[in-house]
């Protein structure tokens, strides 16, 4: 079978690749466009490691066709930090230690950066819904669920949140304010 | 997998040539999320992948007072749960549409796919039922259009021939005094395949009291979604109570055959159709009292 000219854009950039038809957008980011930020966990939809922004929308990069990203908008993991520094997401998983071996972050940050973008002051309920589809076999939620609503915060120039609702941090995100003064 | 075509139609008469020209080699793709699994899975071999998705008729949805809702094979479920009018008229379809999957399978799967896919536990199907939706096939010899309950034959089958493909699905304007809801047991909050599902729907008279119709399915517990008949067409006529309730939920045990396997037993299936039952009524009901 002849591979596919597709052309696509990709974290702002226009891109194009040959591929085969069999081979899903996951492999196509990882294997023909090194693209290795996205991770491939289950490979069957169940685990969101390897979620991508497509046309707006978080999807499974294991559940969608190379070809099917055709004249699409595509957001990896590697479009999320600008030049001028990281997400405020990607800054509040590194202040929460929010990661252990690491290979379920870039899905939970790609799929959060969605729902930050709809909604910046979801609240923990929300946010738990949303990231259902995201497994992380190591670090456990509760780090990570802190680390977003603490993302919110630091978007939206407010003291740490999460910090100051643990009673041990509430100190500290107090300091924060008065050093941000 | 071995490598196949893909090819993207336009046009209905142009998805349906596609289709046919391969016959038991093809397979059409909408949203992929059980589509691509199972091919890599090795559970299809085929020659060829249709994609539904450029045909504009799959990707509509629209909703009169005279035709009902009409929704293409190809309408991902975020479409239909953020649809104001669809939430409107018709709550139990976004009951439904909610809660297959996660956001990101919601970004992707359609409903059209779930029913093609004709898993006994399929999550919209018993909903698609309960609300006496209608599919709209194309195929070969012209269109054909049957219930929604017509559709599974067994596990992973249906009565989709060579060179058909399924158009859409068509829902009747709620009658007035009416409701419907959709109930799913799984052991986690989300993600997960269902051990028993049931959906309800109910029209009740003009002081909310007493029950006119309803239709009941129920999932997970039969080699297809099954209309629950006895247990609903014995609501019609009844008080509005938590005793007809309770009769129907236990009368709609009844049409449950399940399996044992990892994911629950045949005892604990047939309680939670019972269980499910009276919960999908109970807010099927108050939904139509407009509560």
């Amino acid at each position: 079978m002849p591979k596919v000219h597709v052309q696509t854009n990709i974290n702002g950039t226009d891109m194009d690749f040959l591929c085969e038809a069999r081979q899903s957008l996951l492999e196509v980011l990882r294997d023909v466009l090194g693209m290795t930020g996205t991770k491939e966990g289950c490979n069957d939809g169940n685990c969101g490691a390897c979620t991508v922004i497509l046309d707006g929308r978080i999807v499974d990069s294991c559940c969608v066709l190379g070809v099917e990203a055709q004249g699409r908008t595509i957001t990896t993991i590697e479009g999320v930090a600008s030049p001028e520094g990281l997400h405020p997401l990607q800054q509040a998983f590194l202040e929460e230690a929010a990661l252990q071996c690491g290979i379920c972050t870039p899905g939970f940050i790609v799929a959060a950066k969605s729902l930050l973008d709809r909604e910046p002051d979801a609240d923990e309920g929300r946010i738990r819904h949303w990231l259902a589809g995201n497994l992380c076999r190591c670090t456990g939620y509760d780090k990570i669920i802190r680390a977003v609503l603490s993302a919110e915060d630091i978007a939206a120039g407010r003291g740490d949140r999460s910090a100051a609702s643990t009673g041990a941090g509430a100190g500290a995100a107090d300091q924060r304010d008065v050093y941000n003064d | 997998m071995r490598d196949f075509e893909y090819v993207a139609p336009t046009t209905i008469d142009e998805a349906v040539r596609l289709m046919a020209e391969s016959g038991n080699r093809a397979k059409a793709l909408a949203g992929g999320t059980d589509v691509i699994v199972q091919l890599r899975g090795g559970r299809f071999d085929i020659d060829r992948l249709v994609d539904m998705k450029k045909i504009p008729e799959l990707n509509e949805m629209s909703y009169s007072e005279a035709d009902g809702l009409t929704v293409g094979a190809a309408v991902p479920c975020h479409r239909i749960y953020e649809d104001a009018t669809v939430q409107e008229q018709y709550p139990g379809l976004v009951d439904a549409a909610f809660l297959i999957g996660g956001i990101q399978i919601q970004g992707r799967a359609t409903l059209g796919g779930n029913l093609c896919n004709s898993s006994p536990s399929g999550d919209t199907i018993p909903a698609l039922m309960a609300l006496g939706g209608t599919c709209d096939i194309a195929g070969p010899n012209g269109r054909r259009s049957l219930p929604v309950e017509d559709f599974c034959t067994g596990p992973g089958r249906n009565v989709l021939q060579d060179g058909e493909i399924l158009v859409g699905l068509n829902f009747p304007s709620p009658k007035a005094n009416s409701g419907a809801a959709f109930l799913r047991f799984i052991p986690r909050n989300e993600m997960d395949i269902a051990i028993a599902n049931a959906a309800a729907s109910v029209v009740l008279d003009d002081s909310k009291e007493n029950i006119v119709s309803a239709r009941i399915a129920v999932g997970a517990v039969a080699p297809t979604p099954m209309m629950a008949t006895a247990a609903a067409d014995g609501l019609a006529g009844k008080a509005a109570s938590e005793e007809s309730i309770e009769a129907a939920g236990e009368a709609a045990k009844a049409v449950a055959s399940p399996i044992n396997d990892m994911r629950g037993t045949v005892t604990q299936r047939v309680h939670l159709v019972g269980v499910l039952t009276k919960r999908a009524l109970r807010t099927a009901i108050s939904r139509a009292k407009g509560e």
